[in-house]
């Protein structure tokens, strides 16, 4: 840190625009989110109402936006200059191609096995008995 | 809100940060960026193998247990109290930035404080959770859980679950460690000699990426 000196000077000194308005609104937005999550999983536990899969796609939609908003209101990556932000935002771009390639590997897998893996595909059909419960009460040192 | 730049203003000419952020502050964010792909790894070699399943366990099945009340069935509900707490400790981490920015040594110690406050609960709860879970038989290599379809599950569940939030859990130690060595240097007047709060600012900066990184394994391993 012993150049710490010449590098404050070398940067625009930012104009503490440290806005606690700001911040609370985020920790809102973020809180709501989640509630929001929640209970549609809840709901979606109790009544299976809607597909799983436009539920997943929400899910997904709402933790993307709570990204959004840690990476640029809390890291404050939102208020640097357009640079910093690119340098973030472009290699982050990666992870597109990696989600798509890598779930497009694993379903091509799925398909594979229940053609050809006679095994597997017994074990996605066949129903396991379920075991008898733990009774709580039975292990010590459990309230 | 966004920072101005006046225009015309040539930042690669040299003699500037074309950044404008302070040199360790960049580093800070580089770092991250290769701390998301380690995540991003983790967590995308999840989905292939859930994608490769036939089905997987209902984490409404699994994760609805909570402190004290023993018996009851609430789904996700202690999770999203580890959520909550996450959260608040992040915003409580904006704050001693937002008071590091304005050389007030108290708020940040009193900021910092509950930071670390809030990331020991939250260890807390990881723990009661990994204990109760290791109570009803699942650890790495074994899981007493059947697929949302009652068919028989495979152990891929509990070695993914357990390895990745103890591999964010491990962040979260660490965060918890760095930011507790932040308070000791506040408390010495450290940042007050040196005339700025920056370090104050990257220890944020690593925290709130742990905060991040919780977001996607609340949504891969609770919703999903």
């Amino acid at each position: 840190m012993d150049s710490s000196q010449g590098t404050t000077t070398h940067f625009e000194k930012e104009k503490t625009s440290f806005d606690t308005k700001a911040v609370w609104r985020t920790f809102w937005i973020l809180l709501g989110i989640t509630l929001f999550e929640l209970i549609i999983a809840i709901i979606y536990y109790e009544t299976q109402f809607f597909p799983k899969h436009i539920l997943n796609g929400v899910f997904v939609i709402m933790t993307l936006a709570k990204a959004f908003f840690i990476v640029a209101e809390f890291m404050h990556l939102g208020h640097e200059i357009k640079n910093l932000i690119m340098t973030i935002a472009i290699p982050a771009c990666l992870f597109i191609w990696f989600l798509i390639a890598f779930m497009w590997d694993g379903s091509s897998y799925h398909e594979l096995r229940m053609r050809y893996d006679s095994y597997q595909y017994e074990q996605s059909k066949t129903k396991v008995v379920q075991p008898e419960k733990h009774e709580e009460g039975k292990k010590p040192g459990k309230e | 809100m966004a920072h101005t730049v006046p225009v015309g203003q040539k930042w690669w000419s040299g003699g500037r940060s074309p950044f404008n952020v302070e040199y360790g502050k960049l580093m800070m964010w580089y770092f991250l960026m290769s701390d998301a792909f380690t995540f991003g790894a983790f967590l995308i070699s999840y989905g292939t193998i859930r994608f490769s399943s036939s089905s997987w366990p209902n984490p409404n099945e699994v994760f609805r247990s909570f402190p004290i009340i023993g018996e009851m069935s609430v789904p996700l509900a202690f999770v999203s109290l580890m959520t909550f707490i996450l959260i608040m400790s992040s915003v409580t981490m904006v704050m001693a930035v937002g008071a590091g920015q304005i050389h007030d040594r108290k708020a940040v110690m009193k900021w910092m404080f509950l930071t670390i406050l809030g990331g020991l609960a939250f260890l807390g709860c990881q723990a009661w959770e990994w204990t109760h879970l290791h109570e009803e038989g699942a650890w790495w290599g074994r899981n007493p859980f059947m697929n949302i379809d009652g068919t028989q599950s495979t152990t891929n569940f509990t070695n993914y679950f357990f390895t990745i939030t103890g591999f964010h859990g491990f962040h979260v130690f660490s965060g918890v460690i760095i930011n507790i060595i932040m308070l000791i240097k506040t408390w010495r007047g450290d940042f007050e000699r040196k005339g700025h709060y920056l370090m104050i600012e990257k220890a944020g900066l690593y925290w709130h990426f742990v905060d991040l990184v919780w977001v996607f394994v609340f949504t891969c391993f609770y919703l999903l």
